[in-house]
């Protein structure tokens, strides 16, 4: 018993938060061991967002205490909590788009450190973790996948004695992943203790030594995650058991709805990736999955199927007219729609409501009355249904976008779409960062359309997302994209090589 | 009318000192603006500035005390936008604009009984050595110690910008606020102290123009100086050389069209009087296009209220 005390590192107990009627953290007691990895595990507004910001000093509880390192731990902002040795390493970046990541890394620092020696320490650990990043971009131009690097690197450079890491694999490829878990682990090994929040049960198997379950804002239990199944870890999570979509059955495959052919397109930026030999087509009732480790060219190639960027050497073919010259309001008139991967800000409008983020994609005029008015009756029970269906958790159809957290605001975007009814559905990332359950929900949304006769392409760089539920795989290597196969045929060990260009 | 009337070195010194409250303003704002704050009270703390400092300037015979004093009064009227803005949450572009209006006015009551005084005078500093150079000694190197101040000022604000820990937090909280506040930065403290800054440079700008530039109070007498100077910091795309650049173009059409006027050029005097707003508009909208794609410039939070999120 004295030597379970003795390793504690932090300790919670009886941890308290309201907001307004909410009672986001209900007498949460949680105990992490020194040299562990402890996952949180729980849904989309569970309450593990709002408990590691009071351990990260970013909100104070209502009550309750915690101890780290055997002291009274109550961290009145997040400065705080890092001169005490917590870390962290958020959801939603915490970086500033227009700033080099050399200068975010320093911005989170709170010593001032030479220029060199901070360079030099920067390029040790990105060189042991194999955290690869161009210190001298800026991040506005970089992937998700490298922003998060630069996250990860800026949280180790303080040596925290407890790292909290807030679904730090959501944006990441299996091979980036594992990566990642051998850093982690030999993090762990090296004394430090990590709280990691993921909602990908199989990595928490993989990695973590202890689970907590947090439910409706209140600890279900500890588990031993490597004596559990994934699945029965997922069923104490939402409290009910769980199911997993089929791939769509593709019956109408003769009738091809989008074929795609380019041969360069060039960046934007100097830092984008530049398109090459690019041969897709979609078939009615099909969803073509599309994989790759990030920033490899899924931005820029989901830019030119929506029609955000406009080339004359790309040819599309939508159902026989060539619409490679429309832009994205015109290809959603006739029948499009689109999801991209950052919901604010591109797939969202943070400042307008629900109602009104419903009302921007309306392609078919369905919210329309005569003579300009709105029709909202209508919008409302549209939005209204998407909240229902989607399990969005919102206090209603006048919240703000910004109001709702990534997962949920993910749901809300996917169900606008799939509400339009498309003939064909382009999506950049479905399920990042939402919970099980509404991945489950939103994979079988998308497969649903499909069956009653959709085409689909699925941009992920969640593999095992891409192999459930695409009847072909295709992946992005640099550019290029490899050409499709089915999905029965193709060997997971064939997928490394492919992704890692191998097969070129 | 003859042009060889006009010496060219005379022409650049006082340029120099009719750009100077611009210089200062405009510097001032910048900070302001780089912390994420667009206080369009600048014309306003400028003027209550200008009045403070003559004022004292007069009650105390000295000329460095009155800007001392302006400098004072313009940060302690910033201070009523700051809390205005960062505590009440106030629309900064109405509370900005209230500020310039309030500031006239209290400026007109207050200098009321001190316009016709002539004000103390100011001492110019000549470096030793090197105001011997002929034509720029005379230009850059015979001045007060308010011209050498607001140069230095430039090139301390673009280090502190560029190269310090604490430009880069400034830079960061502009940039996204949430972001900072989620790091652990005081997005309100450091706002703050920025906006009491840009108050205190707009304020010793204005008492340059009533106890040097002019000198003497009149009614108004910033005539738009202020918004001279916000448009500056927009136009140098928030970099202080190029404002810097900017203001003296400014400045140096001013005294131009007057050495014209006073030497009878054939020009229409309204066209004369327009010539250094035109000029200074062109001259920046060129630079501002010239710049590389993907303006860097503006920080991201310009003019948008913090709220803490939980």
């Amino acid at each position: 018993m004295n030597n379970k005390i003795e390793n504690t590192l932090f300790q919670s107990r009886a941890i308290n938060k309201e907001f307004g009627n909410v009672r986001a953290n209900n007498d949460i007691s949680i105990n992490v061991r020194s040299s562990q990895i402890h996952a949180l595990l729980g849904e989309n507004g569970a309450g593990k967002s709002t408990l590691v910001k009071i351990i990260y000093g970013l909100l104070q509880p209502d009550s309750g205490s915690m101890t780290f390192l055997s002291e009274e731990y109550s961290p009145k902002s997040p400065k705080d909590a890092r001169a005490l040795g917590v870390g962290m390493v958020f959801q939603h970046f915490s970086l500033f788009e227009p700033l080099t990541a050399f200068e975010n890394i320093l911005v989170g620092l709170d010593k001032e450190l030479g220029e060199k020696e901070l360079h030099a320490s920067v390029i040790m650990l990105s060189e042991s973790y194999g955290l690869e990043v161009n210190l001298s971009s800026f991040i506005g131009d970089l992937s998700a996948g490298e922003r998060q690097r630069v996250e990860i690197i800026r949280a180790l450079i303080q040596k925290p004695k407890l790292l909290i890491m807030d679904e730090p694999t959501s944006v990441l490829t299996p091979f980036e992943c594992e990566s990642l878990f051998k850093t982690l682990k030999k993090l762990a090994s090296e004394g430090t203790s990590i709280l990691y929040i993921s909602h990908k049960l199989k990595e928490i198997a993989d990695l973590c030594d202890t689970a907590s379950v947090l439910r409706k804002g209140a600890i279900v239990g500890e588990y031993d995650p490597k004596k559990m199944t994934p699945r029965e870890l997922g069923e104490i999570m939402v409290g009910q058991s769980l199911f997993e979509p089929k791939r769509p059955v593709a019956a109408n495959k003769s009738n091809k709805v989008l074929s795609v052919k380019i041969n360069e397109v060039k960046p934007d930026t100097q830092f984008g990736v530049t398109l090459k030999n690019i041969d897709l087509a979609v078939y009615q009732s099909e969803i073509l999955g599309i994989g790759g480790v990030a920033g490899n060219g899924q931005e820029e190639l989901m830019q030119v199927l929506t029609g955000e960027k406009k080339d004359r050497n790309v040819s599309i073919k939508y159902m026989d007219n060539d619409i490679e010259m429309l832009n994205p309001r015109e290809r959603r008139e006739i029948g499009l729609a689109f999801a991209p991967e950052e919901r604010l800000g591109h797939a969202a409008v943070g400042n307008l409501n629900l109602l009104e983020n419903s009302l921007i994609t309306d392609p078919k005029k369905r919210f329309q009355m005569k003579m300009g008015f709105i029709d909202f009756s209508e919008l409302n029970e549209y939005t209204n249904e998407i909240i229902e269906k989607f399990n969005v958790k919102t206090t209603g159809v006048s919240a703000l976008a910004s109001s709702l957290s990534g997962g949920n605001l993910q749901k809300f975007v996917v169900g606008r779409e799939i509400g339009q009814k498309p003939s064909l559905f382009i999506v950049n990332q479905p399920t990042w960062g939402v919970d099980a359950l509404s991945a489950a929900n939103i994979r079988q949304a998308i497969v649903d359309i499909a069956n009653t006769g959709a085409a689909i392409i699925l941009i992920s760089q969640d593999l095992d997302e891409i192999l459930e539920i695409s009847n072909k795989v295709a992946f992005l290597t640099n550019g290029n994209l490899s050409i499709p196969t089915n999905t029965m045929d193709i060997k997971t060990d064939e997928i490394g090589a492919i992704m890692g260009g191998i097969s070129d | 009318m003859d042009l060889s009337e006009i010496n060219f070195a005379v022409l650049v010194a006082s340029l120099v000192v009719a750009s100077t409250p611009l210089v200062l303003a405009a510097l001032g704002e910048l900070i302001v603006e780089k912390s994420g704050v667009l206080n369009l009270g600048v014309e306003g703390m400028m003027i209550i500035g200008a009045v403070t400092g003559f004022i004292v300037g007069v009650e105390t015979g000295s000329a460095y005390i009155g800007m001392m004093a302006a400098a004072m009064a313009g940060a302690l009227l910033s201070l009523l936008f700051a809390f205005i803005i960062l505590i009440m949450q106030a629309n900064q572009v109405a509370s900005g604009l209230a500020l310039t209006i309030f500031g006239l006015g209290i400026a007109a009551l207050m200098g009321h009984p001190y316009t016709g005084i002539k004000s103390p005078q100011i001492s110019t500093i000549s470096i030793p050595f090197i105001s011997e150079i002929p034509v720029l000694g005379t230009m850059f190197f015979q001045h007060d110690l308010i011209v050498y101040l607001s140069l230095i000022s430039v090139l301390v604000i673009w280090y502190f910008l560029n190269r310090m820990r604490a430009g880069l937090i400034l830079r960061s909280v502009g940039e996204d606020h949430d972001v900072a506040h989620s790091l652990g930065y005081r997005v309100v403290t450091i706002r703050f102290l920025a906006i009491t800054f840009g108050g205190a440079m707009a304020g010793v700008g204005g008492g340059y123009l009533s106890l040097v530039r002019v000198p003497q109070w009149t009614e108004g007498m910033t005539a738009g100086a202020g918004w001279i100077a916000l448009a500056l910091v927009v136009f140098s795309g928030w970099r202080p050389f190029r404002l810097l650049i900017g203001a003296y173009i400014f400045g140096g059409i001013t005294i131009l069209q007057l050495n014209l006027q006073a030497i009878g050029v054939n020009i229409n005097i309204a066209l004369l009087s327009m010539a250094p707003y035109l000029a200074t508009i062109l001259a920046l909208v060129v630079i501002s296009i010239s710049r590389f794609r993907g303006n860097r410039g503006a920080p991201g939070c310009l003019g948008r209220s913090f709220v803490k999120i939980t």
